[in-house]
């Protein structure tokens, strides 16, 4: 199983994420997902965690994830080096949507404000966090990111969004090339490489 | 034929009961149910469902109002959750003495005080002795198949029962997954329209919602508890028919897995079974004789499958989201009593964990196998124990430091 957190604030879209991310990977025959908030009453502007786990097995498991393989900040104000090391497993990946670099070897950052605000004209990164995220899944493919964009969003934003993910594929997989992290978690084979 | 999507269980249920064609939806929004009645709403406006949806001030009178649409004649759903359910206890006992087969869905929910919105089974649970048939989904696959064979049990002829469809508040209703949602004519050929003489006719005038004095009450009551017992048989027409139209064969009353050999038999309810079944195949892995038993109607009281499924076991630990204050967990009292009919002398031991939404881990579930284990090995073992608070839990758990310092 590979299990993904989510950091974001009410109205960013953090769940809107965790769901894209796990009807993408519910495209395969055989693949598994869970997708959930933390929840509660919803608050604009407050911090506010989802999940995903995708499993090549039925998942049994519906509770919420202390730590996982991949930490996703939707917002780099929530964002802590001594927290997200808290997080991380093993050989796990965090994704910071921001132009900073963070200088850590398990910290991948990219501004996927400035992709979104570039082809939607709102910052709004949650398309562009998938792309890092079909970086990252050895057993995702872009297509199934685009068939789940086109299943989850009204008709009128499937275009705008797919040029959102093809240009957040473009700008993240060299970082994670570099970084050893393209293609490192797989869900069919258990987990990282 | 059907389509997969990715969908909470609120949604799933939807499109279930969407696919059902009920004729008139009467129901009042309460998180966590209250995507369930906003999508249906949306079918009705859009016109992909033909039923009257009634928008009513209160629980209490959306289950009043479905028992006058049922009572002419009409399939009728509605669905509710927590303090929504209590205030329709009134109503519910109408709907069952009436034989009104209607279908309502309720999002399991804590009752307060403390107000509390998350998941338990304590509003259920507190109900079960209203007459309704009570089911307990574990994933939102099965959520949307009950919503369409909820229908044809409550209205089969010899049932003539409503059935309350239980899904755990956001660990199903809100967790979206892969459902598989059958197809119109599917559905159409599973479950025929609703026909009844239970009901208003001016050709075949009857008389309904009558008084019964202590002379004949008790033949109704009699005749309602008999048809009861009888149901099992009928869910298993039910599922088999249910499994020839869509190709998924669920399993009866209960669901046993790795129960045929096992020393120590876990039992629940709900959605925790799924995390349940992870937990015994990590302590088979390891060499130990684990099984789980999952409840998924408790009323009728699966008595007999539930004696005959851990009759060989050494101890039987029982695991609810719920608890009888001054007493014990509900599902608890039930199987005891089933077993002490059976004959069955094997140890049990209840745990309550859950409450107000808590996360039951997979080491609290390695935990409640090991305090079966103790049993088995003569050590004492709390008859109740709380799952992160006494027992087991008790040097790890802050309120035991504490004391009442914790609240």
């Amino acid at each position: 199983m590979i299990e993904v957190l989510w950091h974001g604030r009410g109205g960013q879209g953090a769940f809107t994420g965790a769901r894209l991310l796990g009807a993408a990977y519910c495209q395969r025959e055989g693949h598994h997902a869970l997708a959930f908030p933390t929840f509660g009453p919803e608050r604009r502007g407050a911090p506010m965690r989802a999940f995903t786990k995708l499993s090549a097995e039925k998942i049994g498991d519906r509770s919420a994830l202390e730590t996982a393989d991949i930490v996703v900040y939707l917002d780099d104000t929530l964002f802590s080096a001594d927290a997200c090391a808290a997080q991380l497993r093993d050989g796990g990946v965090a994704v910071v949507n921001s132009p900073r670099d963070f200088a850590l070897p398990q910290v991948l950052s990219f501004d996927a404000n400035g992709i979104s605000g570039e082809l939607l004209g709102r910052a709004i990164p949650n398309t562009a966090l998938l792309g890092a995220l079909v970086t990252l899944l050895a057993d995702l493919s872009q297509g199934e990111a685009e068939q789940a964009i086109r299943a989850l969003m009204p008709p009128r934003l499937h275009e705008k969004n797919i040029a959102v993910l093809e240009a957040a594929l473009e700008r993240f997989e060299p970082k994670a090339r570099s970084a050893g992290a393209a293609g490192r978690f797989s869900a069919e084979k258990g987990g990282a490489r | 034929m059907g389509e997969k999507r990715f969908l909470s269980g609120d949604e799933a249920v939807a499109e279930g009961v969407r696919l059902a064609r009920p004729q008139v939806i009467s129901a009042y929004p309460i998180t966590p149910q209250t995507v369930v009645v906003e999508r249906l709403s949306e079918m009705v406006e859009r016109g992909d469902l033909v039923a009257k949806y009634l928008h009513v001030e209160s629980e209490h009178s959306a289950l009043a109002a479905a028992i006058g649409a049922s009572s002419t004649g009409a399939r009728t759903f509605t669905a509710t959750s927590s303090q929504g359910l209590l205030y329709m206890a009134e109503c519910l006992t109408y709907a069952s003495g009436g034989r009104y087969p209607i279908v309502m869905m309720n999002a399991n929910r804590a009752t307060c005080l403390p107000w509390n919105i998350y998941g338990d089974q304590r509003d259920s649970l507190a109900l079960l002795d209203h007459g309704w048939i009570q089911v307990y989904a574990l994933d939102a696959q099965e959520a949307l198949d009950l919503s369409i064979m909820a229908f044809r049990l409550a209205e089969d002829p010899a049932v003539m029962t409503p059935v309350m469809v239980n899904l755990d508040g956001f660990a199903l209703t809100h967790t979206y997954e892969t459902v598989d949602i059958p197809a119109q004519e599917q559905a159409d050929r599973f479950l025929p329209p609703y026909t009844t003489s239970n009901k208003f006719d001016f050709e075949h005038p009857l008389n309904m919602g009558f008084t019964a004095g202590p002379a004949y009450n008790k033949y109704f009551k009699y005749r309602e508890h008999q048809d009861l017992l009888a149901v099992p048989a009928v869910i298993d027409q039910v599922e088999r028919e249910f499994a020839e139209v869509f190709g998924r064969q669920y399993p009866g009353v209960i669901e046993t897995y790795r129960c045929a050999d096992a020393e120590l038999i876990l039992i629940t309810l709900g959605s925790i079974a799924g995390l349940a079944r992870d937990v015994v195949d990590r302590l088979r892995a390891q060499g130990q004789r684990v099984g789980l038993l999952r409840i998924r109607y408790l009323r009728p009281m699966p008595a007999d499958q539930i004696a005959e499924a851990v009759a060989g076991a050494r101890a039987v630990a029982v695991l609810e989201k719920d608890v009888s204050f001054g007493a014990e967990g509900s599902v608890f009292t039930n199987v005891n009593s089933a077993l002490q009919q059976a004959g069955i002398t094997v140890p049990t031991c209840n745990f309550i964990g859950g409450l107000g939404g808590d996360d039951i881990k997979a080491d609290d579930l390695a935990t409640v196998f090991e305090e079966l284990g103790r049993i088995t090995e003569g050590e004492d073992v709390p008859a109740v124990s709380w799952i992160g608070i006494d027992g087991a839990w008790a040097e790890t758990s802050p309120y035991a430091q504490e004391g009442d310092g914790a609240r």
